[in-house]
């Protein structure tokens, strides 16, 4: 349940269909890019089905503490905070102006409902243990923390300090969700993401990063294992990488749930160094 | 009776704070782990070892002060400051969170480890994150209330307190103001924490004022421009990087002509190892080192 929101509240509120025009607003294109798209989907089902959080408890100390990593490409965060109301859509209009509270990376002592400034890769997760941390130190043993990062980011070292310690003390309120879109270069392979956090000692699942009703389900269930003390959780999201995005460029907009895009993988080239993104299935033929 | 050092007292007393009050938090990274044992055991959800972390360390303090928390990190110097510098930029200063950091292994401390173990840059480089506050005991007896002092601030600010093996002779009473310890006329020699013993040995029959300070940032620039009484002649002695406060100094006595000579260990790796005494020698930072630079400032050579 939801806290905080009215029935009649409910009844104003944003769909997903609109969130692809609030995006407009803040960049002027129809078509967004590969960085601000990758999330949309994994964002609307937090937001609209799991973070029990609100514009009316953003400073309650027992909600639900959502932190962006990846804070690059923040125009699907932003519409999705906007169609929650935690502040006004005519604030979109203004991205990265000098009279705008919404910047390239977001502020959270600049936008209502942001738990983090980030920008910089490798901070959110480690942010994150210390908030897990806290809240149970506080005895608050419902709120539960959500972190988001991409599968690059997962190259900063900082983050594997992070992954070995929280599986280590088994921190429960904890969960990480990985957006995939397979564009480290030096990319995890097939599984790869969620070997490295499992070998720390998190339950891991994966699922498409585009299928609502996937993603809610995976929420659930590591909500329900984290209650149980299971310690911390990981859910990859896998969505389209950049090759599928420079081929047809539609597929960088939302065009609904349950489009799963199957695994892909980078594969280097030593001798050219050159990287050639393909999908697993074609490798697999080749 | 022998003082305890400085890293005890502030264990103790970090301890003290963990038991006083129930948002008092310690972070480590395995450094002075088995001084907390007995608060961990008391406070097992507040005393966090993340292991040999730093970034982590720096992290999870961010994290538990945007929960609420009232953190006190600690490890040697290098590996607080250097290793996880932008940590301390972005999840504290960036993210308008609070915690006190404190560290052990001062500037030349670990002179036979070498340079790894050696940070003399330290407080220059949290002087460039702003609204950090940085105090600078001299003596084991001042660590308690500069501690408390840092934790009843934490709802304002951090704080970097930086633990030194080099101490003075005798404790002082702690105070955010210089005090001058005695007056002068032809200059004033500021002396930061375990600086004042080799200053007043150094200017013992000089005719110079000596103030004494433990808390650098904020500078107290009106304690400064009442000190320097119009000699117009100031001397900066610091344990840490040669000329961090120059800028304070220059600052608080803008409006009026002066000279400043800053003292310090200097831009240059020193490739000796030795005592902590040797690297003071060799810096001239030792009574004789200090002597020679204010006798030539001022003009008595």
């Amino acid at each position: 349940m939801r806290a905080g929101l009215g029935a009649g509240r409910l009844a104003l509120m944003r769909t997903y269909a609109e969130l692809p025009g609030l995006m407009t607003q803040m960049t002027g294109d129809e078509k967004h890019g590969p960085s601000a798209t990758s999330t949309l989907d994994v964002l609307w089902v937090l937001y609209d089905q799991v973070l029990r959080v609100s514009p009316d408890t953003v400073g309650d100390p027992g909600r639900d503490r959502f932190l962006l990593s990846k804070g690059h490409g923040p125009a699907a965060y932003y519409a999705v905070l906007a169609a929650r109301e935690f502040f006004p859509e005519s604030w979109l209009a203004g991205f990265g102006s000098a009279e705008s509270r919404l910047g390239y990376h977001p502020d959270r002592l600049l936008v209502p409902g942001v738990e983090i400034a980030s920008g910089s890769l490798g901070h959110g997760l480690p942010i994150g243990v210390g908030v897990a941390h806290g809240l149970l130190a506080r005895g608050f043993s419902e709120p539960r923390v959500y972190v988001l990062v991409g599968d690059a980011e997962l190259d900063e070292g900082s983050n594997s300090e992070a992954i070995v310690y929280a599986g280590a003390v088994g921190l429960p309120n904890l969960t990480v969700v990985a957006v995939d879109n397979q564009s480290s270069s030096y990319g995890w392979g097939p599984g790869g993401i969620e070997a490295h956090f499992a070998v720390a000692g998190w339950s891991t699942v994966r699922v498409s990063g585009r299928d609502h009703e996937a993603l809610a389900s995976a929420f659930r269930r590591v909500t329900a294992a984290g209650a149980a003390s299971a310690g911390p959780q990981l859910v990859v999201a896998t969505v389209e990488g950049p090759g599928a995005l420079c081929k047809t460029g539609r597929e960088c907009r939302p065009s609904g749930p349950a489009r799963t895009v199957g695994p892909m993988r980078v594969a280097r080239t030593a001798a050219s160094a050159v990287l050639c993104i393909t999908r697993l299935s074609d490798m697999k033929q080749g | 009776m022998v003082m305890a050092d400085m890293r005890t007292v502030f264990a103790e007393t970090a301890s003290a704070l963990l038991d006083e009050d129930p948002l008092a938090a310690v972070v480590l990274a395995e450094i002075s782990a088995d001084m907390f044992g007995k608060a961990a055991a008391r406070h097992p959800d507040r005393v966090l070892n993340v292991g040999i972390r730093e970034q982590l360390m720096i992290s999870v303090g961010g994290g538990l002060a945007l929960a609420g928390m009232r953190p006190i990190v600690h490890t040697y110097a290098p590996f607080l400051v250097e290793r996880a510098y932008e940590q301390v930029k972005l999840d504290l200063g960036h993210q308008g969170v609070h915690a006190v950091l404190v560290s052990i292994g001062a500037s030349y401390d670990a002179a036979p480890s070498g340079r790894t173990h050696q940070a003399p840059e330290d407080v220059a480089l949290l002087d460039s994150v702003p609204g950090f506050s940085v105090v600078v005991p001299g003596h084991p007896a001042e660590v308690e209330a500069l501690l408390r002092g840092a934790f009843g601030a934490l709802d304002g600010g951090s704080t970097y307190m930086r633990l030194s093996t080099e101490v003075n002779r005798e404790a002082r009473p702690v105070s955010a103001s210089l005090q001058v310890i005695r007056p002068g006329r032809r200059a004033v020699v500021v002396a930061v924490g375990p600086m004042l013993s080799p200053v007043l040995e150094a200017v013992a029959d000089l005719d110079v004022t000596v103030a004494y300070a433990t808390t650098v940032r904020p500078f107290d620039a009106v304690g400064l421009r009442s000190a320097e009484a119009g000699s117009g002649a100031v001397v900066l002695v610091e344990p840490y990087l040669a000329g961090t406060s120059s800028h304070s100094v220059s600052s608080a006595l803008a409006s009026r002509p002066h000279r400043l000579l800053s003292l310090g260990v200097p831009r240059t790796e020193l490739r000796q190892y030795g005592t902590p005494l040797d690297h003071a020698v060799a810096y001239g930072l030792d009574a004789a080192g200090i002597r020679r630079s204010v006798t030539r400032f001022i003009g008595l050579t």
